[in-house]
């Protein structure tokens, strides 16, 4: 199953989230993960929303959502080159001794621990979900305690190379 | 309220509205409703709509107290249905917001413009589980094309003009307005914008030369072309263009269900109803076309009977609506016109070309001669399709006429011709028992002057039956025709067809007596149990100047074909009394 990543850009009014939600609801489409927060635009929030399905699935889900009064507008992302960001926090079994072994691990990723405890500490990690999951493998063995992860963000790149903008 | 608000009683003419003038979200809302040209609210009070009650004395909007919000709700869409004009509904918060959610869905279902407003608890209760409180944007949620709660009273005639401009372009459907107590008795100076702005929503679209010339150019060769018109050429108004459309290019139509009158039924091109009821050759030619040219047409299950692989299995498919979302939803299409069925047609009609589809027409005759609707006729007994039949040659095809839902419902669209747009008022796509009657009461409202027949089943009349109150306190002369057949006859006909005879709860045996029930009323009630009485009763009941109530005691075996089981397809039809 193919997996697509849209933009949404909607009214900043109390429910719409909900509106968004009931509609992926009564038409049968899964959501893999929805963010939402402000956009560039006062009283406009934007949601990502990554899904799954084919092409004719992905093409009626974009018209249901346009059709929704509150949606100003619907883009399809990951049909270009974009974007995409997740952010996650997770807590691991780990004595402040490891912290040198566990800096080896998290700092090729780029992420950070950010809380020291005695028997836990948090490292935080910012990139697409395949990065994510890739040190999660890694910090596997510690024992993960807690994990919590953001859903996608997105936006499509400023230059489109030649070949994928046709 | 103020002397002059006072005058305004009973004026024949709608009052000067002084912008900038200090009213109460109540007062407010009113003078938007006038200024909407609106004629008829239906409703039913309650302490949240109070404020909106008593500035009613005083208004020249004219308002039909229902017995039970469901009634008014129906009333309101079959108003619409049968004007093309929004309808308008008022219930209180709660129970009489929560008893309109049938007919908002009723109206989504067949996109019906209906502006529904409900009154909620004051704001500082909301959310608290107050008396008489129901989160009633949240329930309707999935049912409305848009719905709002006004939390300021500045907000409420921007929403009021934003509701009636969203409910009546595009794809029409209800929207709700709900309004908070607190709202309603607030002050604001009031005014009126001139211009509704949605950002993002865009109703209408013509559709551009090269799309006209892609249609055209699909349907051009065809040898078997055969046009599925819906309910979008009904709603769009575009009646005359389709049948200009049609002669033009000789291309037969079918009328889906809620297509019935968008074409008269009676034209050499007209083929009646397609799908699951439908006619031998409407499915035939369904079955055989070359090309299938869907115009406002939702192509739903009732039709390609979900197998939609096998529906037109020979055909290129080209579609043209005004909602983009049905493009490619339910058939994958050759040409997608997204755009307005009228707009679209004007558009088409000067460069359209006659099909050659003589041999075509010659095979539909063909078809229509050896298979046309038929019952037998016992002798004694009086036949539903009988009284469906008195009804249409005695009016000419040119009643409004509302149904319930059931095997009457059918049998209307079978044995009825329609000959003009927005003369069947039925419920297509929810299928909704207890719509027929108020539905009745709104469209005769809208048309006093035409002959309003409301064909009903002795099950669904028993739903609404109350809103015969309605017919003799505003002595509207509807004419109520009682499918009597002392069961719920469409449940009986599964039992009989796929559940082995186990008639499992379908007695109606114990019904009223409909006559005295109508009498009880204050409402004529007349009865007929065989073919010759029935003549004689109905010539009455046309003849007589006020609301009728005929129960026509029929018999009650009588089953609804052709038919084609759920589940198989448009190639399987049983013919039943051949
Ligand atoms: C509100 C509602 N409840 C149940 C149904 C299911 N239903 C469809 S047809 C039917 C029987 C209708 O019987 P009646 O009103 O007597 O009409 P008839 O079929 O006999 O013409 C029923 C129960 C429905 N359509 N609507």
């Amino acid at each position: 199953m193919e997996r697509h990543t849209i933009a949404v850009l909607v009214n900043d009014e109390p429910g719409v989230l909900t509106r968004v939600a009931n509609l992926f609801g009564q038409r049968g489409f899964n959501i893999d993960s929805i963010t939402v927060g402000a956009s560039e635009e006062k009283g406009l929030s934007r949601m990502i929303i990554t899904t799954g399905g084919d092409e004719q699935h992905l093409d009626q889900l974009i018209k249901q959502l346009s059709k929704l009064i509150d949606v100003i507008s619907v883009t399809h992302l990951s049909k270009d080159p974009m974007v995409t960001r997740e952010l996650a926090l997770i807590k691991v079994n780990a004595a402040p001794s490891q912290l040198v072994e566990l800096n080896g691990i998290v700092e090729p990723f780029r992420a950070s621990i950010v809380d020291i405890g005695p028997s836990s500490l948090i490292i935080q990690v910012t990139g697409d979900s395949e990065k994510i999951d890739a040190l999660l493998v890694l910090l596997e063995p510690y024992g993960v305690r807690e994990l919590t992860r953001t859903g996608s963000i997105a936006m499509a790149r400023s230059i489109v190379p030649a070949a994928a903008a046709v | 309220m103020s002397v002059e608000a006072a005058e305004l009683t009973n004026r024949k003419s709608a009052p000067d509205i002084g912008f900038g003038e200090e009213l109460t979200g109540a007062e407010a809302l009113l003078r938007c409703l006038i200024l909407e040209q609106v004629e008829y609210v239906f409703g039913y009070p309650g302490g949240a709509v109070l404020p909106i009650y008593d500035s009613l004395y005083s208004s020249y909007l004219k308002h039909i107290l229902t017995r039970h919000e469901q009634g008014a709700i129906h009333a309101a869409d079959g108003y619409a249905r049968a004007t093309g004009k929004p309808g308008v509904v008022i219930a209180t918060s709660g129970p009489g917001a929560t008893n309109l959610v049938t007919g908002i869905a009723t109206a989504q279902m067949d996109s019906i413009p209906l502006v529904c407003i409900t009154g909620n608890v004051a704001q500082n209760l909301i959310g608290t589980d107050a008396f008489q409180e129901a989160n009633i944007t949240g329930i309707t949620l999935p049912i409305t094309k848009h719905n709002y709660m006004v939390r300021d009273i500045r907000d409420l005639p921007r929403i009021v003009k934003e509701a009636f401009y969203i409910a009546t372009t595009g794809r029409p459907g209800p929207v709700l307005i709900d309004i908070p107590k607190d709202v309603s008795n607030a002050k604001a100076p009031f005014y009126y914008p001139d211009k509704v702005e949605v950002r993002g929503y865009e109703p209408t679209r013509v559709p551009t030369d090269e799309e006209v010339q892609k249609f055209l150019g699909a349907i051009h060769t065809a040898k078997k072309p055969v046009i599925l018109a819906g309910g979008g050429v009904i709603a769009s108004g575009a009646d005359s263009e389709l049948l200009a459309f049609a002669e033009k290019t000789r291309i037969p139509v079918i009328n889906t269900f809620m297509g019935l009158g968008g074409f008269p039924g009676v034209h050499e091109l007209a083929l009646n109803m397609p799908g699951m009821h439908g006619s031998y050759a409407a499915n035939q030619a369904l079955l055989n076309a070359d090309c299938v040219i869907g115009i406002g047409a939702r192509f739903d299950d009732r039709i390609t009977m979900g197998r939609t692989k096998e529906f037109a299995p020979n055909a290129k498919i080209v579609h043209i609506d005004i909602d983009p979302a049905e493009l490619g939803k339910n058939v994958a299409t050759m040409v997608a016109v997204a755009g307005d069925v009228k707009s679209t047609l004007i558009k088409s009609l000067p460069l359209a070309q006659e099909c050659d589809t003589t041999d075509w027409l010659a095979q539909i005759k063909s078809w229509q001669q050896a298979h046309p609707y038929q019952y037998k006729k016992t002798d004694g007994e009086l036949k539903p399709q009988e009284v469906i039949e008195m009804l249409y040659e005695t009016t000419n095809g040119e009643a409004i006429v509302t149904t319930d839902v059931g095997q009457h419902q059918m049998w209307v669209a079978q044995y009825y011709k329609f000959k003009r747009t927005r003369s069947l008022v039925s419920s297509g796509g929810l299928g909704t028992m207890g719509f027929g009657f108020p539905a009745a009461i709104g469209a005769q409202l809208a048309h006093p002057d035409r002959t309003v027949i409301s064909v009903v089943g002795d099950g669904g009349f028993q739903m609404t039956n109350q809103e015969l109150a309605i017919l003799k306190q505003y002595n509207i002369p509807v004419k109520v025709v009682i499918i009597n057949n002392r069961c719920l006859g469409m449940v009986r006909q599964w039992q009989e067809l796929f559940y082995d005879n186990r008639y499992s709860q379908i007695d109606l045996s114990c019904s009223p007596d409909f006559v005295k029930l109508a009498e009880a009323y204050g409402v004529k009630g007349m009865r007929a149990a065989t073919p010759e009485e029935a003549q004689a009763v109905w010539k009455e009941a046309l003849a007589h100047d006020g609301p009728v109530v005929i129960d026509f005691q029929v018999t009650a075996e009588e089953n609804v074909y052709p038919m084609v089981a759920a589940g198989n397809t448009l190639d399987q039809m049983v013919m039943g009394d051949e």
